[in-house]
């Protein structure tokens, strides 16, 4: 697997602030006070990736992507 | 210290623009677009060390460079928006000295390779369509042939000249900002490199790649050369616009406008999208941002605006914040809500209904906000009202702990637009 290092950013221009994604990764996801995500930007490691994967595809409208760290 | 460079051809007789043969008088036709672009004329941008006038003072000849060299053809967008209230310096470039403008984006296509040129402008500003108009006519019928110049016409929107914003409405889609993943740059308007830049920074594309980077270099510093546009309003004698060599001291620029009626309180540096400086700050500093940064500032667009002692700064800013509010594209959470809860505690406490907690959701909403929209407008309703609660920090006290101030009756000072439906 290339790049064991990842991050987790949000369009949020496509977010629709459901919040799913903070109910699914509360480790790394927060929400705002209109509950919209505030995205901790420490790397995902080790066995949290799968977590952020499903959360990733659990999104309602699609708006979280997995980037691998520059 | 006011010095004409662009602002030299100007008619003292009449608003009406400089026609092509006077412009002519001063100014040789541009070099046409050849090929892949003219890498010298890019290196004299560089060489000149200009800056964008737009208010990101992004170095014009390394976008240039950047432009060119990726890949399809680019294109040069003249941003001639002017969303905020507080400048009117493109205006008078457009309106009054088209030309100069004209010169300076054909001079940037034949830089970097472009076959078209796409001039974008607020549809209320009619006296600057015209001028456009009318000289590319005065082009035609004089023989002077280039690439294809096409006027898009805008809302009078705050966020239409931010460039992805105006690059979407140039492609036919709403003016609203698009986010970051893909940059103008590298594909923009037809999914072409693209060129935006400020009009202010074309009319000094032409200077310098008449004249040269030395000549350019003649004034402001090393880092900041130049020369800039600055508008001014609020309470000085003479409002509007002037042109000033970087590094001028703040105070040289408001003798230009004939000094302030009243004590001067704080000046609003950057307009509405910038930050306050005390008056303490503003005496002792340049207009340069590396005096301002520090101060929490920057030039920006290069509006001032000089708020009086008989003001009270927080009516003011909550009347500008409501604005601001009003001026979200609509597109993210954090700034459709953040905005407007913003605007309503700054008006609270403005207005004497706000206390401690209100100061705290002030500063609580800003952390939230800051960073999190998908332009940076919202950050600049967080970067007023930080300014506003750091500068005016006693005015703050005294309202949250007895209410509304003995200025809240002054006739308020800072001009709020009339609000715009479209956004096409």
């Amino acid at each position: 697997m290339r790049g064991s290092r990842l991050v987790l950013k949000v369009d949020i221009i496509t977010c629709d602030g459901r919040g799913v994604c903070a109910e699914l990764l509360p480790e790394r996801i927060g929400l705002d006070d209109w509950g919209y995500p505030i995205i901790d930007d420490a790397p995902i490691t080790g066995e949290l990736v799968a977590h952020a994967r499903r959360t990733v595809t659990a999104c309602p409208v699609l708006a979280l992507r997995l980037e691998p760290l520059p | 210290m006011s010095l004409p460079r662009l602002l030299g051809q100007l008619r003292v007789d009449s608003a009406a623009p400089v026609e092509l043969r006077r412009h002519r008088d001063t100014m040789p036709a541009p070099p046409g677009t050849a090929g892949r672009g003219d890498a010298r004329l890019i290196a004299m941008v560089s060489d000149a060390g200009l800056r964008g006038r737009g208010g990101g003072a992004f170095p014009t000849g390394r976008k240039m460079a950047t432009v060119a060299g990726n890949t399809g053809r680019p294109i040069v967008v003249v941003n001639g928006a002017e969303g905020e209230p507080a400048s009117s310096k493109d205006r008078l470039l457009l309106g009054r000295l088209p030309h100069l403008v004209l010169d300076g984006a054909l001079a940037a296509a034949a830089a970097v390779g472009a076959d078209e040129v796409v001039v974008g402008l607020d549809r209320k500003a009619v006296r600057s369509r015209d001028a456009i108009l009318v000289a590319l006519d005065e082009r035609h019928r004089a023989g002077e042939r280039h690439v294809p110049v096409a006027l898009v016409d805008l809302p009078s929107r705050f966020v239409a000249g931010e460039e992805s914003a105006l690059v979407h409405a140039i492609n036919g889609g709403e003016t609203k900002p698009t986010g970051t993943r893909q940059r103008v740059f590298v594909r923009g308007v037809d999914r072409r490199p693209t060129m935006v830049s400020n009009a202010e920074t074309y009319a000094h594309i032409a200077q310098i790649v008449q004249r040269g980077p030395d000549w350019f270099r003649e004034h402001g510093t090393e880092d900041e050369p130049g020369t800039l546009l600055v508008t001014m309003s609020g309470d000085v004698r003479r409002p509007g616009v002037c042109e000033v060599a970087s590094g001028s001291l703040v105070a040289d620029v408001l003798a230009i406008a004939g000094g302030t009626n009243d004590e001067l309180q704080a000046l609003l540096v950057g307009g509405y999208y910038g930050a306050w400086l005390s008056s303490t700050d503003a005496a002792r500093s340049r207009l340069i941002n590396a005096d301002l940064r520090p101060l929490g500032a920057s030039i920006g667009c290069g509006a001032l605006v000089a708020l009086p002692a008989s003001s009270c700064a927080l009516i003011e800013t909550a009347r500008v914040l409501r604005w601001m509010a009003g001026e979200t594209a609509g597109q993210c959470g954090p700034c459709v809500h953040g905005l407007p809860a913003l605007a309503g505690a700054m008006d609270d406490l403005a207005t004497g209904t706000g206390g401690r907690q209100t100061v705290a959701n002030l500063h609580r909403w800003s952390t939230m906000i800051d960073g999190r929209g998908g332009c940076t407008f919202p950050d600049g309703a967080v970067r007023l009202v930080r300014s506003t609660l750091r500068v005016f920090a006693a005015d703050v006290e005294h309202h949250a702990n007895h209410g509304f101030c003995h200025r809240v009756n002054t006739p308020t000072v800072m001009r709020i637009p009339e609000p715009e439906v479209a956004w096409r």
